[in-house]
């Protein structure tokens, strides 16, 4: 009997503590702000979503997000898709590499490649001089509206490369003979039998597309000059010099999460009626191709990879070049990285400080809650769950302030865990950002699992809580690893819900190599943001390793 | 080893009953089988003996100890799965160790009992490779030795066969009856397939919807099948409804295609409708007796079996030994008789053998 109460202790302790932390970090936070956004003095009031519903300039905010979303999801979409048809249709050579590469691209932070494309399309770009210098054309610019959809598009079909890419690996080529031997050929084949068995994968691509774009912040702030975003707005409301307006801000942010819930469920929704399963045991082999079409699949291919590697690379270039301030001087030195690491030094050991904490709590949630989920499913353990799944979609910018809003005066004021301000809030925030990567990993991990493993443990003379040390986080470790190292890349790269939590002590890489960009010392963003890359690098590289793979899913 | 005693068994998820009342003894160092259709309960049952499922009723014994409240950890079990359950960061050899290391024996021991069962399932060389370079086979080998090594009180088996190949599982289940027989161990195992239990069982307990329905040897439960179930579970056979009539001072069974035939031993038993189980084997031919009509023959090497058509559409299966030169064609008519000593008799909803089992 003491045994069994045992075991009964242990996965319930650890299911209360998870909710706990979940309750204080997540849901008390968000709570927070939704409060914040109907009370005005103290009293129960809609002023702030009038205000918002009743100003054209506020709206256009929300409608100008909307479209960039929209057009880069549909530029990425199409893109993605047609770039992974042909990886998969046809032979051409250096597809290992470009596909690395691709993943690169798509790890980055978004603002970096925002940064680089600046130093090439911008005002005094190094292409544009070329271009209108040398080649006469007339002046153009690439701020605003087309700026942000670029360089979010380059950023975000490596995503969905990445996806549909996955998804046509689990085709049989069967399924396509079958078609052929029907007659449904060539482009009627494509529409007819590739792409709807590929839809759900697109549209589980496109919401993450979607979302990002919508709550991308550093994109926007830095070459959208003037084209306000939502969370660009979210952002100035609650920080700018101008016009502070906190519980404008939190009602902002309420909006933001119920767009993000609307647009989740929609794509629930929509990906549940094209739902099916399929298992492939004999994929499809790409085939050769000759002439013209195979110079075309070429240039095709290998511009774009190029185009979306190309700012990374340039980045990393600007960083070895004479510089001071905004201009390039002739010559090469190390004299950037010596000043970012005189000047910014603390952000690279913080960067690395902050997300190795971040990830190891990540590792330790992401045990417990893909083991009670999977293997003491109930109603403690389903909520946990979802609770994990909710900064998925939460927009950067809100955690953040709803974070703010929680702990500034201590838990509900009482000035009690005032933690803002601290580095333990950066760790929690960054992990909770990131723990949907490790946790899906994990549960996907301890689902292909038998339960009979655990259970021929238990048979042998082996505890609950031996087999679980011994047997099953053993068994789960490449997929918590793996998804671990994907956490880890994430937080390397996150700028929105940082950039309104650091302080001097705290501030990271990314917020950086932002405030170095603002302050036009591009010679130190430009270091800084080739260090923050070699270090995703490197952890790619690992990632690939312990996952066997040479791809990434999320 | 011990023998292992259920009274009164429930099991129950939510309102749904899988076992209303269940109770068996399986003797010291026997191979029981648990046999029967799939959802018939019977590895549920099998996962209330190891602790896997909880108990809602009743009470299990390993001989003397009480075990409803132990843990599996603690009930001393070996246990065998459909799907090996091999621990795969483990290699072979720190598989069968598994169950040693918990029981803290010294290293010696470990090392040598270790080595001694790896022998015995022919896979001493194997001791260092990963589970993922063995065949389906081979794993289940590494299974068996892992439960057996730490020497249990009873061996539960849960359809060990079952993922392997026709081939593999008839040398399979030859090496754990001569495994079980030199261990000696009591043994629990579960099965689908009526072929397996046969060949493998001591005592065999056809199940279905949560009861035992009879409990015996293979060659009982063949030949004395106690309920109509049991008859056709178990191998093939025939269901002819007919007639339990008094005549001539006899008994006779009238079967409602039209023939009649007398019976020895029914003498006290009343007139009645009835079910009548006739193994394909049970048809012979005859000079002159029942007319049949050869519809279809499967030739099957040993035997030709021959689906014939006895008088009003009543079709019926036989079986006979096959010969190279085959005489009997689709549309010829034969004379069969019923070897009337073998044949069961069940009353008219099937479920009581009229001459008794046992």
């Amino acid at each position: 009997m003491n045994r069994t109460k045992f075991k009964w202790n242990i996965w319930y302790t650890s299911a209360v503590v998870m909710l706990l932390f979940y309750l204080l970090f997540l849901i008390y936070p968000l709570g927070a702000i939704f409060q914040e956004a109907v009370y005005v003095r103290g009293e129960f009031s809609l002023a702030h979503f009038t205000r918002f519903f009743s100003h054209s300039y506020f709206l256009g905010a929300l409608s100008n997000s909307f479209q960039v979303s929209a057009v880069v999801t549909l530029y990425s979409v199409a893109l993605g898709t047609f770039l992974a048809y042909l990886f998969t249709t046809f032979k051409f050579k250096g597809k290992k590499y470009l596909q690395i590469l691709l993943i690169i691209a798509s790890m980055s932070a978004p603002f970096i490649g925002a940064y680089s494309w600046i130093l090439l399309l911008g005002r005094n770009g190094a292409i544009t001089n070329v271009l209108t210098n040398i080649f006469g054309f007339p002046p153009f610019n690439i701020y605003g509206f087309f700026g942000i959809t670029f360089v979010m598009t380059l950023q975000l079909f490596p995503l969905i490369f990445l996806f549909v890419n996955g998804a046509f690996r689990n085709i049989d080529k069967s399924v396509l003979e079958a078609s052929e031997n029907l007659g449904c050929v060539g482009i009627k084949k494509f529409f007819q039998v590739l792409l709807p068995l590929l839809t759900p994968t697109i549209l589980a691509g496109a919401l993450l597309v979607f979302m990002r774009t919508f709550s991308d912040f550093g994109t926007p702030m830095l070459i959208g000059e003037g084209f306000r975003t939502f969370p660009v707005l979210i952002f100035t409301q609650f920080v700018g010099e101008v016009m502070v307006n906190q519980g404008f801000a939190a009602a902002l942010s309420v909006i933001a999460v119920v767009i993000a819930l609307v647009v989740f469920l929609i794509q629930k929704i929509v990906a549940f009626k094209f739902a099916f399963s399929m298992s492939s045991l004999n994929p499809i082999q790409p085939k050769e191709v000759k002439g013209i079409g195979k110079v075309l699949i070429y240039v095709f291919v290998y511009s774009s990879v190029f185009i979306a590697i190309l700012p990374q690379v340039y980045v990393a270039y600007t960083s070895f070049r004479n510089t001071r301030g905004m201009v390039f001087h002739p010559g090469y030195s190390l004299g950037s990285y010596i000043e970012a690491f005189n000047r910014m030094g603390n952000a690279i050991t913080n960067t690395i400080s902050l997300s190795f904490y971040a990830t190891v709590l990540i590792v330790i949630v992401s045990v417990f809650v893909s083991y009670l989920t999977v293997r003491r499913r109930n109603f403690l353990s389903s909520t946990i769950d979802t609770f994990s799944m909710i900064p998925f979609i939460v927009p950067g910018t809100v955690l953040g302030i709803a974070l703010i809003s929680a702990f500034n005066t201590g838990v509900f004021g009482s000035g009690w865990f005032r933690i803002t301000g601290t580095a333990l809030i950066m760790v929690i925030s960054l992990a909770l950002r990131s723990l949907p990567y490790t946790i899906r990993s994990s549960v996907a991990a301890l689902q292909q699992m038998s339960v009979s493993v655990e259970e021929a443990a238990e048979s042998l003379g082996s505890s609950r809580l031996n087999t679980f040390f011994k047997i099953t986080i053993p068994m789960m470790a490449s997929g918590i690893i793996s998804g671990a190292i994907l956490s880890w890349i994430t937080i390397l790269g996150e700028l929105s819900t940082s950039i309104l939590l650091y302080n001097v002590r705290t501030r990271t890489m990314t917020v950086a190599i932002y405030v170095e960009v603002l302050r036009g010392n591009f010679g130190i963003a430009a270091a800084l943001a080739t260090i923050l890359n070699v270090l995703t690098i490197v952890l790619l590289f690992a990632f690939m390793k312990v996952s066997k793979t040479k791809t990434v899913s999320i | 080893m011990s023998k292992i005693i259920i009274k009164n068994a429930v099991k129950r998820y939510g309102d749904l009953t899988i076992i209303p009342d269940l109770s068996v003894t399986i003797p010291e160092g026997s191979l029981f089988t648990l046999l029967g259709p799939s959802g018939c309960g019977k590895t549920t049952l099998l996962r209330m003996i190891a602790g896997f499922n909880t108990i809602e009723g009743g009470d299990f014994y390993f001989g003397e100890t009480r075990i409803n409240e132990l843990e599996p950890s603690k009930r001393d079990i070996g246990m065998v799965f459909q799907n090996y359950a091999i621990f795969p960061h483990l290699s072979v050899g720190q598989n069968v160790e598994f169950g040693l290391k918990q029981r803290k024996l010294p290293k010696d021991d470990i090392k040598s009992r270790t080595t001694e069962y790896l022998k015995l399932i022919n896979m001493e060389e194997y001791r260092d490779r990963k589970p993922d370079k063995l065949s389906g086979g081979q794993q289940q080998r590494v299974a068996l030795a892992r439960a057996l090594v730490i020497n249990p009180k009873v061996l539960l088996m849960d359809e060990p066969l079952s993922n392997l190949d026709a081939k593999l599982r008839v040398e399979m289940r030859q090496a754990i009856r001569d495994i079980q027989r030199k261990v000696g161990i009591t043994t629990v195992y579960v099965t689908h397939d009526q072929e397996e239990a046969m060949a493998i069982s001591d005592l065999i307990a056809v199940m279905n919807n949560g009861v035992i329905l009879q409990i015996g040897q293979p060659k009982e439960l063949y030949h004395r099948p106690a309920t109509e179930f049991v008859a056709v579970f178990i191998g093939k056979t025939n269901i002819l409804p007919g007639k339990l009539v008094k005549k001539d001072g006899g008994t006779w069974i009238k079967f409602d295609f039209g023939h009649e035939i007398p019976m020895d031993g029914f003498d006290n038993i009343a007139e009645q409708d009835i079910r009548v189980s006739i193994r394909p084997e049970e048809f012979v031919r005859c000079e002159n007796g029942i007319k049949a009509t050869i519809v279809d023959s499967l030739y099957l090497g040993l035997n030709t079996e021959y689906i014939m058509e006895l008088g009003s559409g009543v079709k019926v299966q036989v079986i006979e030994e096959s010969s190279f030169v085959e005489t009997l064609q689709i549309g010829d008519v034969v004379d069969l008789e019923i070897k009337r000593q073998k044949i069961n008799v069940f009353d008219k909803d099937g479920s009581v053998n009229l001459l008794g089992v046992n």
